[in-house]
């Protein structure tokens, strides 16, 4: 191997939006001849809202799984962030910050008591926080049979319906979570030690790296963005849901979605930009069979089919690099 | 140099460790001085690993003192050792492959202004740092999974290097490197000497330690048995000290022409990405040494031949009929075993057992019912033969040194009684006793009627063990040498020098 035949490791661009790109272009002319417009007014929005509220939960579990771990405890932390954030505000445009804060700060203790399990028990992580989650469920379940609270009007009037152009104020929310989550990654120490951390815990630990303490905030960062993304259903849906987190999937969805944005699952590679780009393929896959009026049934067989080969992709390339 | 430097830069009093109850060390007294070189050497298993993670924070000892720069310290981990200023470059690759050079090299210590990661100021700190030590062509923005075993060892060398450590300590550091490589290390450790720098020099590799340590230190099963002046000594006291054994009777005896048995394996212009028209025949009853440079397709001829990357072009007969080996799975069909050079990535499965690991091959193999117990008492029997020490069967492999985990590596593919085997390095981070246990288990074999192809970078193992020598160059044979050729003639080969290139 001669130095000359080295590139720098620059990242070429993921290919989920190659993918992304392939899949509006088809999806528009196939919507077009069944007599359609995909890109209309309406459409476009409601887009980009599904691809908000399931994105800032992607973001935070691209978080957890660079760094060699996993949270299924998100959908609920969802659910219960919704009942807070609504409960607290109970109407009133008053209780707005401290609803908000209040959501936010439940939801990182929920993150830092996965992080500890995980860390300081050694308590895998996907038997860890399913656990957690199982625990959360029961609250749930126990205590509401249905939508309770109110949300404050100025959140959901913001939050919730604003937006400049087609483009929703949640949507803005979640590129700003995605740039503040790329920047921690690739320019402050917690994101370098994150990524080593992920791909290996023993170079990191013997590189004088504190693994416990870096995981356990990326537990906590991705409890919380969960927790933001239930602050944002509940401007949605304008109260508390103690169900929206499960029903929408968005324990596996997320994981999906990191995982078609190029992440390897073991940790150690990838990024939040990849991350987008597979929450924009779900949520556009969504958008075009909601058009073309599809069986919900068949969606989810798509849906599985795209996952699985998308990470058959993926490990194509692993071993041709690994070939290399 | 005789004389014990006063203040010393690190002292080790009655250093004590024990795993899972077993003592790996016992009352160690060692220390270092600042700018010398202290080396420790030591069979498989003496503890020399265990002493060099307790001194660099890895382990916290059992009992006894360290003392650093005239302090009693204890090392809460490998960050606090850091910050006291002691580096260690680790006998294992402890590289983040998805990262850059300088990523890797700056890891847990990054460059930051206004809190955040300065990648201009490490990359260019990077450069600096293996422009110092004449690495001049290293990409300091390179993948560190695209680098070259030898630049890889580098990266780790400028890690060290990038802690400003006061004690270095270098644990094999020369195990992966080929030979004008090592010259590179040895100028390096000559100008960290000149800093003021004490190191601590681990290696199976006597003449380094001759060439560059003032004292050494020779551990036994845990103990420190002597401390010796280097210029008061000779390699044959220290192997003595060591394993008890003089030097000369370090290899066994040749295969007689009478032993030599038909072809086994025949290759005839077989090539593929690394290898182009590749003539070679290997003979039941033979060691047929492959001697050349890293990178010069050694270790693609084994892989070649065992299916791991095919042939893709030309002929392969083996016993005089036509095979196509495609995987390694009709390799180890065809009765072919292959020992690779890097153990801990595709040699062992660090976490199952010791048995685990010996069963490793028939199971793949064998039906999975038929003679279980017949096949588990038999490994038995080999783990035994090889004289796996220290460990049950019980035990998880990565537990084990590196020379008994290479016995149990050995086990697993005699359990297939194969007719062809491939060593790749055998011997590579494997001490004195431990190593010529495996030369007679080698030499057993090809007397036995196997046909041996072993790969080594080690030239008196190479020019010791083998009955012929072929030397590989850039993907081809660059020659052949009969047995008793001189170590100039196969660095004369592996190079490329005027006799080979007028032809």
């Amino acid at each position: 191997m001669s130095a000359l035949s080295l590139l720098p490791a620059r990242r070429p661009v993921p290919g989920v939006f190659v993918a992304l790109t392939l899949t509006l272009a088809i999806g528009w002319l196939v919507v077009l001849l069944d007599g359609g417009q995909l890109f209309n007014q309406s459409t476009t929005v409601s887009l980009l809202h599904v691809a908000a509220g399931l994105g800032l939960v992607a973001v935070g579990q691209t978080l957890v799984i660079l760094g060699g771990s996993l949270d299924l405890s998100v959908a609920y932390v969802i659910s219960l962030s919704t009942l807070v954030a609504a409960e607290t505000m109970n109407g009133s445009d008053g209780a707005l910050l401290p609803a908000v804060g209040l959501a936010l700060a439940v939801s990182a203790g929920i993150g830092l008591l996965n992080g500890l399990l995980v860390t300081k028990l050694r308590v895998n992580a996907f038997i860890a926080t399913l656990g957690v989650g199982l625990l959360l469920k029961g609250y749930l379940d126990n205590g509401y049979d249905g939508p309770a609270g109110t949300t404050s009007p100025t959140l959901v009037q913001s939050l919730g319906y604003q937006r400049i152009g087609p483009v929703p104020v949640s949507f803005l929310l979640l590129v700003a979570v995605t740039a503040a989550a790329w920047f921690a990654l690739s320019k402050t120490r917690f994101g370098h030690h994150l990524v080593a951390v992920g791909g290996d815990p023993e170079v990191a630990r013997l590189s004088g790296v504190r693994n416990d303490r870096i995981l356990v905030t990326a537990h906590v960062l991705c409890s919380m963005c969960a927790g933001l993304a239930g602050i944002y259903l509940a401007s949605r849906l304008g109260s508390g849901a103690p169900r929206v987190g499960t029903e929408g999937l968005y324990d596996l969805e997320s994981i999906a979605a990191v995982v078609i944005g190029g992440t390897a699952l073991a940790g150690g590679r990838g990024g939040v930009i990849g991350t987008v780009g597979g929450v924009l393929l779900l949520a556009s896959i969504d958008a075009i069979f909601n058009q073309l009026e599809v069986d919900a049934f068949f969606k989810q067989v798509i849906r599985g089919a795209i996952i699985i080969a998308a990470v058959a992709v993926y490990a194509r390339r692993a071993m041709r690099k690994a070939a290399a | 140099m005789s004389d014990p430097p006063p203040t010393p830069l690190l002292t080790l009093r009655g250093i004590g460790k024990s795993f899972l109850g077993v003592r790996v060390l016992d009352g160690v007294d060692l220390d270092v001085a600042p700018g010398e070189v202290h080396a420790v050497v030591g069979e498989n298993g003496a503890g020399k690993s265990t002493l060099m993670k307790i001194v660099s924070g890895g382990y916290a000892p059992d009992g006894g003192t360290v003392e650093f720069a005239g302090e009693p310290r204890t090392f809460r981990g490998p960050r606090d050792a850091q910050r006291a200023g002691v580096g260690i470059i680790h006998q294992e690759f402890n590289l983040l492959p998805e990262r850059t050079v300088a990523e890797n090299v700056y890891l847990g210590h990054e460059p930051v202004r206004r809190g955040l990661v300065d990648r201009r100021e490490m990359l260019e700190r990077t450069r600096r740092l293996l422009d110092s030590i004449g690495e001049t062509a290293l990409p300091a923005d390179a993948r560190v999974g695209q680098l070259g075993v030898a630049q890889q060892q580098v990266v780790e060398i400028a890690k060290a290097l990038a802690l400003d450590a006061r004690l270095l300590i270098m644990d094999e550091p020369t195990a992966a490197l080929a030979d004008h490589e090592v010259e590179l290390l040895y100028g390096l450790v000559r100008r960290l000497q000149e800093r003021g720098i004490g190191l601590l020099y681990v290696s199976h590799r006597l003449k380094e330690v001759f060439d560059l340590s003032s004292r050494i230190t020779v551990l036994k099963d845990g103990r420190r048995v002597t401390t010796v002046d280097t210029a008061d000594t000779s390699a044959d006291e220290l192997v003595r000290h060591m394993v008890g054994r003089e030097l000369s009777s370090y290899y066994p005896d040749r295969a007689a022409p009478e032993d030599r048995g038909p072809v086994r394996l025949n290759l005839r212009d077989v090539g593929n990405r690394k290898l182009r028209d590749v003539n070679l025949q290997l003979r039941a009853g033979e060691v047929l040494g492959i001697g050349g440079l890293q990178g010069s397709g050694r270790s693609a001829l084994a892989r070649a031949i065992f299916g791991v990357s095919p042939f893709t072009t030309g002929d392969v007969t083996l016993d005089d009929r036509p095979v196509r080996l495609r995987s390694p799975r009709t390799a180890m069909r065809a009765g072919i075993a292959y020992v690779t050079e890097d153990r801990k990535g595709e040699g062992i499965v660090g976490r199952q057992s010791v048995l685990d690991n010996a069963l490793l091959a028939s199971r793949a193999v064998f039906a999975a019912r038929s003679g279980r117990a017949a096949r588990t008492v038999r490994v038995r029997e080999l783990l035994a033969a090889v004289e796996v020490r220290g460990a049950g069967d019980d035990q998880e492999i990565r537990f084990l040194s590196g020379g008994n985990q290479q016995k149990v590596v050995l086990a697993r593919w005699l359990a297939l009684n194969p007719r062809i085997l491939l060593f790749d390095e055998p011997t590579r981070g494997i001490d004195v006793g431990a190593k010529s246990a495996i030369h007679d288990l080698v030499r057993r074999l090809a007397r036995d009627g196997a046909a041996v192809l072993m790969i080594s970078s080690d030239l008196p193992e190479l020019l010791g063990m083998s009955d012929r020598i072929v030397v590989m160059r850039d993907g081809h044979v660059a020659g052949e040498l009969p047995a008793g050729a001189t170590e100039e003639e196969v660095v004369a080969l592996a190079v490329g020098t005027t006799r080979e290139m007028a032809q």
